[in-house]
Formats: C-alpha cells, structure tokens, sequence
C-alpha cells in the first residue's frame, strides 16, 4: 500500500518546524534530570520509559525538594492526565489500527504530535490518518529521546551553584500561560496557585494535590457560572 | 532511593502514564467519555503548574517570602511577564535564569 508510506512520510515532515521548540526542551529536562541527582543513565532510561516532559520536570522540582515518591507519581499522573483528552480525539482516527499497532502509537503520544496532527485532519484527511500521526510521533520521539541524551550528558558539566532548578518554575510558567485560555481556566490557575503557597507546609506534600484539585474546582464552578441561564428565573 | 527504587519509580510512573495514553484509543465504541469529566479535564494542567510554580518563588527557602530580598519572586515575576508575552518555555528560562544571577550578584 503506497498509502503508508506517503502518510508516514508527509506527518514527519509536517513536524520538522517544531522540532525547533522539541530539542531545547528535551536538552532542559536531560539537564534537569542530572540536576537532580540522577545518573545519565537514568536520566535517558526515564525519558524512554515515561516520555512525558512536563510531568518528569515536575517530578525533578519535587525530588529536590524530598517528596515522598508516592506524591511524585500522583503528581505525574495528574500532569499526564490531559493525555486523556488526546487519546480521545485521536481513537477514531486509529480504530482500524490492530492493538498491536495502537500500543505503541498510544506510548508515542505527544502534545507536539497531537498538535500537528489535528490541525492537518481538520484541514485535510489523510488516505490513512494513523500513519500520518505515527510519522508525526515517531519524528517528535526521536528528536526528543537524542536531545534528552545529549542534555543528560551535558547536565553533568553544570555546576550547582548556577540554580539552575529555577529553570523548573520557569518553564512550569511558560507551559501554563500557553494553557491559559480563558477566565475560568485563569480561575483554576490563581486559586491553584494560591492554594498551594498557604498549603505549602501540609505535610508529605500533600498541599500540591489540594491546590490542583481546588483549581479544578474553581475552573469548573466559574466555566458553570458563565453559562448559567440568562433568565434569572430560579431552578 | 537505591536503584531497584529508582526503577520501580520511573516504571509506575511510565506505566500510569502509557495508560493515560491508551485510554480511549483502546476503548474507542466502548466506552465514552463522559462531558463533565472532559470539562474538568480542561483546568488540571493550569491548576497543576500554577501549584508547582507560585510556592517555587515565593517562598524558595521554605517560608512565604514576599520582600525584594526575594531574588527569585523578583526574577520569576519578570519570567511570568515573558511567559505571558510569548508563551515560549526558552525565551522564559533565558530571561529569569539570567536575571537571577544579575539579582543575586547585586
């Protein structure tokens, strides 16, 4: 089928302008990892195995600060969540794939493969939609999993006394303001935030799992809020 | 942790998170997502990161630290302006790290 590799071929290249925002970031978070006090090793053997940026940093943030590891999981858990949502939008897409197949394209899952992949299927379906996201996802993997390494290996020649575990909060600020959307999502943030700075000396870290459910709460009741009814007529 | 430890860890991790990405690529026909749940789905990656980052600067050395002693509520503050702005995790880690040294020097 010529299909397949056309599709294939067409999704890695629709990716190769972002991988612009993918290698520096992946060479952060190998950076981060050794930070941290892991080996280089590990450091590529959890990017392999987790592959998920967001959620390793904020385990990294965490295990400086000596969080239970039971508190780091749930809380790369909760960041990974939104993987849900993905999974959701792509599963027609890949319904005719065998299981199989639709294993190791769910382990390539991306926020970068997910955008560039959706933005072309509302635009133009591909003959074979899963194929031209596996080229999409394979490209990002690898670009991700090379650069990691490198910073992995890096990490090790910066010293501590350069902070660098403020690059965490950092770039937690610049994933969150691109998340931002709307009032009710500004809501979930603030009152996340806020929640989780008086709540910060609960003990096991138990201040972060409080504030992220708050927020979700407020994000939720504010969303509830502006599509009340404008009638005013009670229930 | 010894390295068994570290293993276990990075492999709970991994698997939840494998999961999470399987969900409904494997049960698509079977199961549907409820609304409610995806609406709520919306706010957990603000509200996570706004958790890790609000105590991270104001209050690096454990306690709420509000003062312009604070190198780090000072640098992170303008980190937040350049997040907000551009959107752009490097611009945002270039910007804060540098001015955290330029404050710590001061």
């Amino acid at each position: 089928m010529k299909a397949v590799p056309q599709d294939f071929l067409a999704g890695a290249r629709d990716t190769i302008p972002i991988l612009l925002g993918v290698v520096p970031f992946a060479t952060i978070c190998g950076v981060a990892a050794v930070s941290v006090g892991l080996t280089p090793f590990e450091a590529v053997g959890m990017t392999f195995i987790v592959y998920a940026g967001a959620s390793q940093l904020a385990v990294f943030q965490l295990m400086g600060a000596g969080s239970p590891w039971l508190i780091m999981v749930v809380t790369a858990w909760v960041i990974n969540v939104r993987f849900t949502m993905y999974s959701a939008a792509l599963a027609p897409f890949l319904q005719k794939e065998p299981i199989r197949r639709k294993a190791p394209f769910a382990y390539m899952l991306s926020d970068q493969a997910f955008g560039v992949t959706m933005t072309r299927f509302s635009n133009e379906l591909p003959t074979r939609p899963a194929w031209y996201f596996y080229g999409s996802a394979a490209t990002v993997w690898l670009t991700w999993n090379i650069s990691a390494t490198a910073g992995a290996l890096l990490g090790t020649l910066v010293p501590e006394s350069w902070g660098f575990d403020f690059a965490f909060p950092l770039s937690f600020m610049a994933l969150m303001f691109a998340a931002l959307q709307d009032r009710p999502g500004v809501a979930a943030a603030i009152v996340g935030g806020v929640t989780a700075v008086l709540a910060k000396s609960l003990p096991y870290n138990l201040g972060l799992v409080l504030a992220a459910t708050l927020g979700i709460a407020a994000g939720v009741l504010y969303e509830g809020f502006l599509n009340r009814p404008e009638t005013g007529v009670a229930p | 942790m010894n390295p068994f430890a570290t293993w276990a860890f990075f492999i709970a991790i991994g698997l939840g998170t494998f999961l999470l990405r399987f969900s409904f690529i494997y049960l698509f026909g079977k199961v549907a997502m409820p609304d409610r749940l995806k609406r709520a789905l919306r706010y957990v990656p603000v509200s996570v990161l706004a958790a890790l980052v609000f105590p991270a600067i104001t209050s690096p050395a454990g306690a709420l630290d509000l003062s312009f002693g604070n190198v780090r509520l000072l640098a992170g503050i303008a980190g937040a302006l350049v997040a907000w702005k551009t959107r752009n995790v490097l611009w945002t880690i270039a910007v804060g790290m540098v001015l955290l040294w330029v404050f710590q020097t001061l």
